[in-house]
């Protein structure tokens, strides 16, 4: 058994997250029920011609890939594995706009092949030449555990070292307004949109692309290691006490040792309960969370993936991912737990640790 | 012995049959199940032939006994019809299992619903019910509770070889010890999206495939669903199950030479059968039969053949493709092909590859030609799908 470490990260959000700085002067979108990210440069990853062709989630993961594997020093890998909750969106609706409105005339390929599920994945491997193992998981809340599952298996089990793996969701329009009309994002107008304050139906709707280059060798740069991760399909909110319980008492930890945890509230009334069982279970703890800064998207996991990694590394808890922006403790931070659930379910832990 | 998995159990749905043993009988009385699309309103279907379920969705639904608002999409109902016969198969309890995972794949998902009310979802209430399908996982959620697994369950999609990269990565979980039981496999129902894509990329052909033939023309899609049940040895042995048959190698690789392409000697290909064969410990020598991706593209079948001649060294064993029955049933063709792949192992039997003319002038390889007994202990059987996904799956007795 191999141990996992998290060897470089790259992230696109809705914050600006890709040049290096850990949410020093974060956005407040407190106005906004759908939010964009931020878009990098993409000249300078990306040849001109192809930006054009390229949706939104395949550029920004480009760009997170890119950036994650310079972090980590790495040019070959061992395996490409991605996770993304509706995939390649935009292009699914280009090609289905047109095959409706021109009854099933005049159309080309292009949206269609981009609209593949595993585009990210392929178009990776196509830029690095890579012909290593290569995955893509399309699971709702859990696409992007499942690509972190695999990998760590890859690493720990398998003695596999430089995966990349990612978590890629972008928006588009008219599914985003499918998605109000259902509930699930959060309809216009109801400002502000404060999680932790005004709770009600559907989350805040926004995307991102977040890359790791994980590894069996500890570097120097190194952010931190991951020790176990574990999901579960479906849980009733009396039963998150014993899944987080048990996954802890398989790794020899108790809840006491767990320095900090990040949960995942994202402000819909129906399911931000799972969060209060868990936050009664660490108030010992430092508590926080990141989806009032980051939005949700089915893989928003990636993002509190980074921010642990971050936290590890730095060895700081940034204020602004506390309710209430207040700071707790200037202790060490040796262990994160993380927790997170989509609407009740892919329930999904992650414990870390400092190098 | 940790370095094979037990099958325990099987389920299939396919334009040949509504379960295992009506797929075997119609492979072995040369029986396909290519036809005119009858259940799809295209503005295509005089232009194709398509491996269709003859089943319209209420009696899909029927034979679920799902209530008649619900939020099964075509894909999911062929899923959880499939998928429920594999567990049944394999006698195992759902239940109150721990251990149990369910490992799905979709390439279509929900989409045959979406692309129906699409343009009105905003306007007609009733049908909005249908969005919380749109994304693939949501479609496995209704089919993990409709088969009562609460565990770990997720959903691949990497194109055509997806239910083979479910197989592999269910091997994994149960060698890794984190799950004692899994159902794995894939569904792919017929829809519009997919026939007017694949249209796009004039790789569909106006009669019935031939794989490896000189004049094939393209491809014939197909629908369907099929799952394995893979189990620990711990597990099978503790309940006194007989094994139908192991996994033993398994391995994906990515061609990385284009989109939807194969690189020309079909180097991802090649990779897979290569490290499939290293995880087996097996040479390719020990091969008796190799169920092939043969989609009767002009671009597959040579690069597959090439990657074939190399890895076999021009030893090609008896090889056929079973896509002249049931068409290419995308994400679901791996786990198709496995359940034919058992089935040649169980009832030693050499499938034929229907619709064959003439020898591609490339290389000197006729496909299996008619069915035949012959002692099968070992079979290969490949997936390869857009975006240089690559899959090889070892199965042996």
């Amino acid at each position: 058994m191999e141990r996992c470490y998290i060897n470089g990260v790259g992230c696109v959000s809705v914050q600006n997250t890709f040049e290096g700085n850990f949410l020093e002067n974060p956005i407040d979108y407190s106005d906004t029920n759908i939010i964009y990210a931020v878009k990098p440069n993409y000249k300078d990853f990306i040849p001109p011609a192809a930006i054009r062709r390229m949706s939104a989630g395949v550029k920004n993961s480009v760009v997170a890939s890119s950036i994650a594997m310079n972090d980590a020093n790495v040019e070959t890998l061992d395996g490409i594995i991605t996770g993304t909750g509706m995939g390649c969106i935009q292009d699914s609706e280009k090609f289905l706009d047109k095959m409706i409105e021109f009854n099933e005339e005049y159309l080309t390929p292009t949206s269609f092949i981009q609209s593949t599920h595993n585009t990210v994945s392929g178009q990776i491997a196509l830029k690095l030449k890579c012909n290593a193992y290569n995955f893509t998981y399309v699971n709702t809340g859990g696409s992007f555990p499942s690509a972190l599952l695999d990998g760590v298996m890859q690493v720990k089990d398998e003695g596999k070292n430089n995966i990349l793996i990612g978590g890629i969701d972008e928006i588009a329009e008219y599914t985003f307004k499918l998605y109000q009309a259902i509930g699930h994002i959060k309809k216009d107008g109801e400002v502000p949109f404060n999680i932790f304050e005004n709770r009600s139906e559907g989350s805040i709707g926004a995307e991102g692309a977040v890359f790791f280059v994980l590894g069996n060798e500890k570097k120097e740069n190194s952010y931190a290691e991951i020790i176990d991760t574990h999901i579960i399909n479906n849980l009733k909110v009396d039963k998150v006490n014993d899944f987080i319980q048990d996954f802890l008492q398989n790794n020899d930890i108790k809840i006491e040792d767990v320095d900090t945890i990040i949960l995942g509230n994202n402000g819909d009334i129906n399911f931000d309960s799972y969060y209060d069982e868990a936050e009664k279970m660490f108030q010992s703890s430092e508590i926080i969370y990141y989806k009032h800064l980051f939005g949700e998207f089915m893989t928003a996991p990636s993002i509190s993936l980074w921010v642990a990694s971050n936290i590890l590394k730095n060895q700081e808890i940034p204020s602004v991912l506390y309710k209430n922006n207040k700071k707790n403790s200037s202790n060490a931070i040796r262990t994160i737990l993380i927790y997170n659930q989509y609407r009740g379910k892919d329930h999904s832990l992650i414990l870390m640790k400092n190098v | 012995m940790k370095d094979r998995i037990a099958i325990t159990g099987m389920g299939i749905v396919s334009a040949i049959g509504m379960n295992a043993a009506e797929n075997l009988k119609s492979l072995k009385d040369n029986k396909h199940g290519i036809s005119k699309i009858e259940h799809i309103d295209t503005t295509l279907g005089d232009k194709i032939l398509v491996g269709e379920i003859k089943k319209t969705n209420h009696e899909l639904e029927d034979i679920l006994g799902l209530p008649s608002l619900n939020n099964f999409s075509r894909s999911s109902m062929l899923g959880a019809i499939a998928a429920k016969e594999a567990i049944i198969d394999a006698g195992i309890i759902t239940e109150g299992n721990t251990k149990i995972g369910f490992i799905n794949s979709t390439t279509v998902g929900g989409m045959d619903m979406v692309e129906r009310y699409y343009n009105d979802f905003l306007e007609k209430k009733e049908h909005q019910h249908y969005i919380e399908v749109h994304d693939a996982g949501s479609n496995t959620d209704l089919i993990s509770e409709h088969l009562g697994i609460n565990g770990f369950v997720t959903t691949i999609s990497t194109a055509c070889s997806s239910a083979a990269n479910a197989i592999m990565l269910g091997a994994r979980m149960i060698k890794s010890g984190r799950l004692d039981q899994v159902v794995v496999g894939g569904m792919d129902g017929l829809c519009k999206f997919t026939i007017n894509g694949f249209n796009t990329l004039m790789i569909l052909s106006d009669t019935y495939n031939q794989p490896f033939d000189e004049n094939r023309k393209g491809l014939n899609l197909g629908e369907g669903a099929a799952y394995l049940v893979l189990e620990s040895e711990e597990s099978y042995q503790k309940r006194n199950k007989e094994p139908l048959a192991y996994l033993k190698g398994y391995a994906n690789a990515n061609d990385a030479f284009h989109q939807t392409a194969s690189s020309e000697q079909g180097d991802g290909a090649y990779l897979a059968m290569k490290n499939a064969f290293k995880v087996a410990n097996m040479k390719p020598e020990q091969i008796d039969y190799v169920n092939a991706h043969g989609t009767a593209t002009p671009n597959n079948d040579l690069s597959e053949g090439r990657a074939m001649v190399n890895i076999f060294e021009n030893k090609v064993p008896k090889f056929s493709s079973t896509k002249p029955f049931t068409g290419h049933t995308l994400a679901a063709a791996a786990s198709v092909e496995a359940v034919f792949s058992v089935f040649a192992l169980r009832e030693n039997l050499v499938f034929p590859t229907l619709n064959f003319e003439q020898n591609m002038k490339e290389f000197d390889l006729t496909p299996q030609l008619e069915l035949e007994e012959k002692e099968i202990s070992a079979v290969l059987s490949n997936s390869f799908g857009f975006g240089g996904n690559c899959s090889s799956l070892i199965f042996v007795k």
